[in-house]
């Protein structure tokens, strides 16, 4: 099948940090990706690349045989088929959750105000989070803010989901509930890369794992030989680092 | 007593009136201070920011002063009236900008990166995400900056408007009944803020509420 993605040689630096250093990556429709990596080797950056919120230094990134262009005035329009979910939720805190999940496909999408709610509740009660629609942010917790953001990155149906870490600010308790979601989307056939250090999760989810270290692809395959059978022995000692969690 | 009582009223309403147009003047400018700033706008962002700068640090009788007796050297003519409003709006407007420019500048990054992810332009960005949340947290400091300016009006008698402080002292002056004429000084200044600082809490209140709970 044909990649949706093409990620080809992709540089970024931050000054004279080589953060992703001639990157190739592809992904196609419905494919689950996980990238693992040790902190600060670029994955979160790599993301960001993906959808242009960082500029890149080389390479190109390519959706559906068109390149994504920092530069372009139809950015927005690419973006709308790339859907981000950030560690840290950041939904709206001024905005209800309903308003949340409204406003994008609203103002962007041209999409029927009363249309767009009655889809926010049908993907709110797949998620267990009907009873929240009017509360604000601030009165969810962590795991529920989570979910409303998984949620407001599909009301704009996009291609692809990028999840940067989503578990990681949560209490180990409300790590499952988000998680089953994303496990969820995984099974309806979403294509998603997906940034975790939550290993049992990547197994479970991934149809491939890739490994960055030092902004480059070391090692990559289907997530049984990945983590039973590691070939390269930078990937073995990042997995034997986990050993002791 | 009560023959004064009218001189008062009608002090009262030039006070009103001066204070909250200079006020609305100063919002004005302060959010197109604080906009120029933010998305430093070459040139501007540097005239703005001088601006402020000058005008905070300086006090309002000095700046009134200036128009007010500076203007007519450069051959305009300007009422007293309108040196009160402006002045007052010039200084609110250098710190309504500071209120407006730290509070869009406390909106984390990620906020608009978030709206930018779900396909807003960066426009959209900004007028539906970061300028109403900034809007929310910026309001204890604009109520605490339109009560100050209230309280700035009682230097206004300086360049001759009759408003409040003018109306007492000429009383004083004439009738040498100092105790009267300050205490309807006093109760004319509380009617005027009472009603402003009640607001402004419930504003403030309901502004926390939406963003941070109780
Ligand atoms: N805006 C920036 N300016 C300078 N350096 C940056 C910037 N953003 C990231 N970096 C650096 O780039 C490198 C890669 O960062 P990145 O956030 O992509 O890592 P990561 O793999 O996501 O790490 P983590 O697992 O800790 O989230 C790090 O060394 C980081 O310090
Ligand atoms: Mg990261």
């Amino acid at each position: 099948m044909e990649a949706i993605l093409d990620i080809r040689g992709i540089r970024k630096n931050y000054e004279d940090l080589v953060v992703l250093d001639h990157l190739d990556m592809q992904v196609k429709s419905g494919e689950v990706v996980v990238i693992v990596g040790p902190s600060g080797c670029g994955k979160s950056t790599l993301l960001r690349c993906i959808n242009a919120l960082e500029r890149i230094d080389d390479g190109e990134v390519v959706l559906d045989g068109k390149v994504i262009n920092p530069q372009d005035k139809q950015l927005s329009k690419v973006r709308e088929k790339i859907g981000m979910v950030f560690q840290s939720y950041e939904l709206f805190p001024h905005k209800t959750v309903l308003q949340n999940l409204v406003l994008a496909p609203v103002i962007v999408k041209k999409m029927d105000r009363k249309e767009a709610e009655k889809e926010a509740l049908r993907l709110l009660e797949r998620v267990g989070l009907l009873s929240k629609q009017n509360n604000y942010p601030r009165q969810l917790s962590g795991g529920q803010k989570q979910r409303v953001a998984i949620v407001r990155a599909l009301m704009m149906n996009p291609e692809i989901l990028l999840l940067d870490e989503i578990t990681a600010a949560l209490d180990p308790e409300m790590v499952r509930e988000v998680l089953e979601v994303v496990l969820d989307l995984a099974k309806e056939g979403r294509t998603m890369i997906i940034v975790t250090h939550e290993l049992s999760f990547a197994k479970a989810v991934a149809d491939r794992v890739v490994f960055i270290d030092g902004g480059r692809i070391i090692e990559e395959g289907e997530p049984g030989d990945f983590f039973e059978h590691p070939k390269t022995e930078r990937l073995k000692k990042f997995l034997h680092s986990f050993a002791y969690e | 007593m009560i023959s004064y009582f009218p001189k008062y009223v009608e002090a009262f309403w030039l006070t009103v009136r001066i204070g909250w147009l200079g006020i609305f003047l100063s919002i004005v400018l302060g959010i197109v201070s604080a906009f120029t700033i933010y998305f430093r706008i070459p040139v501007l962002s540097r005239i703005t920011g001088a601006y402020v700068e000058i005008f905070r640090n300086t006090p309002l009788l000095v700046q009134l002063f200036f128009l007010y007796f500076g203007i007519p050297k450069l051959g305009l003519s300007v009422s007293a009236e309108t040196c009160g409003i402006v002045g007052m709006g010039l200084l609110g407007g250098s710190y309504m900008a500071e209120a407006f420019r730290s509070s869009l500048g406390a909106i984390p990054k990620l906020q608009k990166e978030s709206a930018e992810a779900l396909g807003m332009t960066s426009f959209q960005a900004f007028f539906r995400v970061i300028l109403p949340e900034a809007w929310i947290l910026s309001i204890p400091a604009v109520v605490a900056n339109v009560i100050f300016l209230l309280k700035e009006t009682s230097v206004f008698s300086a360049i001759s408007l009759m408003d409040l402080m003018f109306t007492a002292k000429d009383l004083i002056g004439l009738y040498y009944d100092t105790t009267e004429a300050l205490f309807m000084l006093v109760v004319f200044y509380i009617i005027m803020l009472v009603p402003v600082s009640a607001a402004g809490s419930i504003l403030e209140k309901r502004a926390r509420y939406k963003m941070f709970g109780e």
